[in-house]
């Protein structure tokens, strides 16, 4: 089954993996946002989280404790953007963008000596005679457990926040931090949490760009994922599994233009290029437009002080 | 242990305290990370804070803190505008790289023409494609409920491919070579953009700074519209029982930092750049929203973090160049200053209180 | 101008000061710009190891100084006109966007020397341009891609749609299809010079269509990478740097952009005096082009062929761009025997015959 030299399922498959990073650090970032918390330093978390992934992950010769590594590094950074913004009630958007100037760096200076060097490598999860089948092999049996780690994030977040009564917490912190404070709500200590939970989600989305996606570690290696994950965020209205088809969508569309390239679609290639960015932004005033709200929680980008 | 008190009052003290204070434990800090490089950290620090505005070669870096504060003032006042109603353009990066491609589309168009009216013409044109970027979505915000962080966003990206076939293409130098690049405005002097006053480092996007900081001080103090925007910022229904309209606000704030923004990205092209390139723009957009919260969305506030800003890039560029400082520790060394700028702004609303038997 | 003529001052008070007159040098300072970090493990890193050799060659004779991550524009003028007024006698800028700045600041420091990677602008005395002749290296990866495919599908991924792209994708196309006439080049052009994961989709977007050999003009070792993940299907080539860490995977040669021997030279002619004016045009036969060692991977006799063409190459006695040769719409452009001026290389702008597809414009 072929569309003018681009396998479908094989485009599906190459989808699923280029997605992670995106998709993991949008799930946190969701969480983040959920809680009234905008954190504009994706990036910042991204690049430490490759990093410090990287180098658990070299030092140690094994991949999922890298996975770990650089989940805590990323949360660590995280903890200044908390520190910042939950006891000191610093402006949010500026503490994060601060905070990718900051995370940028410190990875750039911590990563002299490990160019060059390969990582453990990650393997697929399950036997390849699982994924040699038709179809369903390379979609379903063909990838790292990364991939599907990523998946089921997507629906335990999305019960968490539905059904259970930390979800409802996070909730009612995001939409309206007075009325949770009265309710009797350490509205800082939670969103203190939900920011260190975006962080580590954060930064294993950066170790898969450094030990699966693109196994290395350079400067910079994220180039800008946490930029589209903040954005996905936004398409996502704040929604979970959203979020999963707002990060495939995305990735999926980088992976066609590229594929159509290949296949000498005749597109011109700079319309090709810029696809990923405007069909993402036509799927959501298709979806935006005629609805009143946009699903945004209510406290967003606003800090909480508890005057009593 | 010690809890934080809302101030009856913004205290004044603070209000001009807070940034001697936040540089003042940047250095300390900076110091100790400087130290742990090896390197001199009394030495690293008067080449970042010192050598720029007094050293030997001062004469030529302070009009520099001026070309890189310029376009960061320039497009943080009009970021300030629409984040003081809640309007959140994050996309200004794009809208700069607009502003410049439709301006210096003019001038190329007309090459080798010499008119005195194709500078101020390709002024408005730049404005005008900052503007037209900037609309895109405002627009799908008001017609369709579109989130505007996304979108602007997104046409960064777009912008900058934009820019690539601008540089490669229809903007290329038939002179050049072959060589991605516009001509060079500096050898076109009707369309270019120099320095007014030798040695100052002032050329027109600097004017264009001063002016619009003192026309957005005076709009958002003493007019009708700047009550608006102050109001539908802080009390979005408020404002709407006011008759304010909340689409004519988006369309006119998204309007005005596009047009701000495309404008310094005008400036730039036909001055201190020179020329279009693919990597034309260099942050401003992004750096630009910093500098709009550290001048707590101000106008007069703006001017002082752009300045604050630019000496951390100069002076970090120096002790980068002649101490052998890795970029890298520049760049945490900006971010531990933002930080701090940041942290220690709570002192100006709130203090500190020892509370006993905390509650 | 008062500016120019203050700053003109500032310099020749240093100038004097260090007596810096053609007669050569007892010491130099030497520096550098770098448009991305030290830690690229490419482009940058390469002309950084350059500047170490420098310094390694001449000791205490030289001071190194650089500058990474320097934007073009107002900030590389900035840079280099604090680099020129703070005593560095040789700058070298390297990259192809520092052209115009160069320039400008050279104008007002005619006694520093400057040197501009990759262009083709000396509108001063005091300017130097250097290149290397990538597209020799280019012309041994095709001769070994063309050999090599299995598929007859090779790829390229590509950055921006630039002459040294354009003329790298002609070598590589024209070499294999000279051993291999039934080979089939598809490129890729990723719009940027760094994005790994971005590389690695560009990669990955090959290898599934088909394409068994992928030569890449971005600076990460990302498709190498991706190419090790088909278990030895799939090969590739090292670039800018040797990427020797893929040698047991499909890592089976490489382009290494070799500064070192240039930048060894110019500052060593400023030390002694015999330095001039160049426009600086180097390939393998100067050692600026280095083909990283051919691995196991390659037949011997493929792996002798390629090292042939090299030899020749060096040797002065084949050109890879020798006609006939077609551009893309037919339309001839070299004659039988005829070779590429460097100027047609210089300002390529066209496919030559039988690459499928169009350059973005």
């Amino acid at each position: 089954m072929d569309w003018g030299g681009i396998n479908p399922v094989i485009l599906i498959a190459t989808l699923m993996a280029s997605a992670v990073p995106i998709l993991l650090a949008a799930l946190g970032e969701t969480v983040v946002e959920r809680a009234g918390v905008l954190n504009l330093g994706v990036e910042g978390m991204m690049v430490i989280g490759a990093l410090g992934g990287f180098i658990v992950a070299v030092q140690t010769g094994s991949p999922v404790v890298g996975f770990i590594g650089g989940a805590v590094c990323g949360a660590a950074l995280s903890l200044i953007f908390a520190l910042l913004t939950q006891v000191f009630l610093a402006n949010q958007v500026a503490t994060g963008l601060a905070l990718t100037l900051f995370g940028l760096g410190v990875s750039s200076l911590g990563g002299q000596g490990y160019n060059g060097v390969k990582p453990p490598p990650t393997g697929k999860l399950f036997p390849q005679a699982l994924a040699d089948l038709p179809v369903v092999g390379p979609i379903v049996f063909g990838h790292d457990w990364v991939v599907y780690f990523s998946i089921a994030m997507t629906a335990v977040l999305w019960w968490v926040l539905k059904a259970t009564r930390v979800g409802l917490i996070i909730r009612a912190v995001g939409e309206s931090h007075e009325a949770a404070h009265a309710l009797g709500y350490k509205v800082n200590r939670i969103r203190l949490m939900c920011i260190a939970f975006g962080g580590a989600m954060a930064g294993m989305g950066g170790a898969y760009v450094s030990l699966a996606r693109v196994p290395q570690w350079v400067d910079g290696i994220t180039a800008g994922a946490g930029w589209i994950a903040l954005a996905i965020v936004v398409f996502a209205s704040w929604k979970p599994w959203r979020v999963l088809i707002g990060a495939y969508l995305f990735g999926g569309i980088t992976v066609l233009q590229l594929n159509l390239q290949v296949a000498g679609s005749g597109i011109p290639v700079e319309y090709l290029s810029m696809a990923p960015y405007l069909i993402t932004i036509l799927v959501l005033v298709i979806i935006s437009a005629g609805r009143k709200a946009n699903g945004a929680p209510a406290s967003l980008g606003q800090n909480f002080h508890a005057s009593r | 242990m010690l809890r934080l008190e809302k101030r009856p009052t913004p205290s004044r003290f603070w209000l001009y305290a807070t940034p001697p204070v936040a540089v003042i434990l940047t250095m300390v800090a900076g110091g100790i990370l400087f130290a742990a490089m090896g390197k001199n950290p009394f030495e690293v620090i008067r080449t970042i804070f010192w050598d720029p505005v007094f050293g030997e070669f001062a004469f030529y870096l302070r009009g520099q803190l001026l070309v890189k504060a310029g376009p960061l003032i320039l497009i943080a006042i009009g970021l300030a505008l629409g984040f003081r109603a809640g309007i959140w353009n994050i996309g200004a990066e794009g809208q700069y790289i607009m502003g410049a491609i439709f301006g210096a589309s003019v001038g190329l168009a007309v090459f080798p023409t010499e008119n005195r009216l194709i500078f101020p013409v390709m002024v408005v044109a730049g404005a005008f494609g900052g503007w037209l970027w900037a609309m895109i979505p405002a627009i799908l915000k008001t017609r369709f409920n579109t989130n505007e962080i996304l979108v602007s966003l997104m046409l960064v990206y777009v912008a900058e491919t934009i820019l690539a076939k601008a540089s490669t293409g229809f903007l290329k130098n038939p002179e050049g070579m072959g060589f991605p690049g516009s001509r060079n405005f500096s050898s076109y002097p009707a369309a270019a953009n120099p320095e007014l006053i030798a040695g100052t480092g002032l050329h027109w996007g600097g004017v264009a700074a001063f002016v619009t900081a003192i026309l957005a001080y005076v709009l958002l103090t003493r007019h009708q519209t700047g009550f608006q925007i102050r109001l539908a910022g802080q009390a979005p229904r408020a404002a709407r029982f006011h008759g304010v309209s909340p689409a004519r606000l988006v369309v006119m704030c998204m309007g005005l930092s596009g047009a701000m923004a495309g404008m310094a990205g005008l400036f730039e092209v036909t001055g201190p750049a020179g020329q279009i390139s693919i990597d034309f723009n260099t942050g401003y957009g992004f750096t630009a929203i910093i500098v709009a919260f550290l001048g707590r969305l101000n106008p007069l506030g703006i001017v002082l973090a752009g300045f604050l800003m630019a000496l951390t890039y100069v002076g970090g560029e120096m002790a980068s160049t002649n101490l052998g400082l890795p970029d890298a520790a520049i760049q945490v060394f900006q971010g531990m200053l933002l930080f701090f700028l940041l942290a220690v702004d709570v002192l100006t609303n709130y203090r500190f209180r020892l509370a006993v038997g905390a509650h | 101008m008062k500016r120019r003529t203050l700053l003109a001052s500032a310099a020749m008070g240093l100038m004097l000061a260090s007596g810096a007159f053609a007669q050569g040098m007892d010491k130099v300072k030497a520096c550098f710009v770098y448009v991305g970090p030290i830690g690229d493990g490419g482009w940058t890193y390469q002309h950084h190891q350059g500047a170490l050799a420098v310094q390694e060659a001449y000791g205490d004779k030289v001071e190194i100084q650089y500058q990474e991550n320097v934007p073009e524009g107002a900030d590389a003028e900035r840079v280099l006109t604090q680099m020129a007024l703070g005593g560095c006698n040789i700058i070298f800028t390297t990259s192809f966007g520092y052209m115009d700045a160069t320039n400008a600041v050279a104008a007002k420091f005619p006694d520093v020397k400057f040197e501009h990677a990759t262009g083709f602008k000396r509108e001063h005395p005091n300017v130097s341009t250097y290149n290397a002749r990538f597209y020799e290296g280019r012309a041994v990866q095709g001769t070994i891609a063309g050999r090599m495919t299995k598929s007859n599908k090779i790829g390229y991924i590509a950055s921006f749609p630039i002459p040294e792209v354009i003329m790298g994708i002609n070598s590589y196309y024209l070499h294999a299809r000279k051993v291999n006439p039934d080979v089939q080049l598809s490129v890729v052009w990723a719009f940027t010079w760094f994005d790994p994961a971005k590389e690695a989709d560009a990669a990955k977007a090959l290898i599934d269509q088909g394409v068994d050999v992928i030569a890449s003009h971005t600076d990460s070792t990302a498709p190498l990478a991706e190419a090790a993940k088909t278990n030895g299907a799939v090969i590739g080539f090292g670039q800018a740097s040797d990427m020797a860490e893929y040698k047991d995977g499909p890592r089976v040669s490489s382009i290494i952009d070799n500064w070192a021997p240039y930048y060894v030279k110019r500052v060593g002619q400023l030390l002694d005096g015999t330095y001039e004016q160049i426009d600086a045009w180097e390939g393998i036969a100067g050692g600026e082009v280095l083909i990283g060692e051919i691995t196991d991977k390659v037949p011997a006799d493929v792996k002798a062929e390629a090292e042939a063409l090299r030899e020749a190459i060096a040797a002065g006695t084949y050109h890879p761009f020798t006609g006939p040769i077609n551009k893309q719409d037919g339309s001839p452009w070299l004659a039988e025997g005829q070779t590429a001026p460097d100027g047609d290389l210089l300002g390529m702008s066209f496919y030559v015959e039988g690459i499928t597809g169009d350059i973005p414009k």
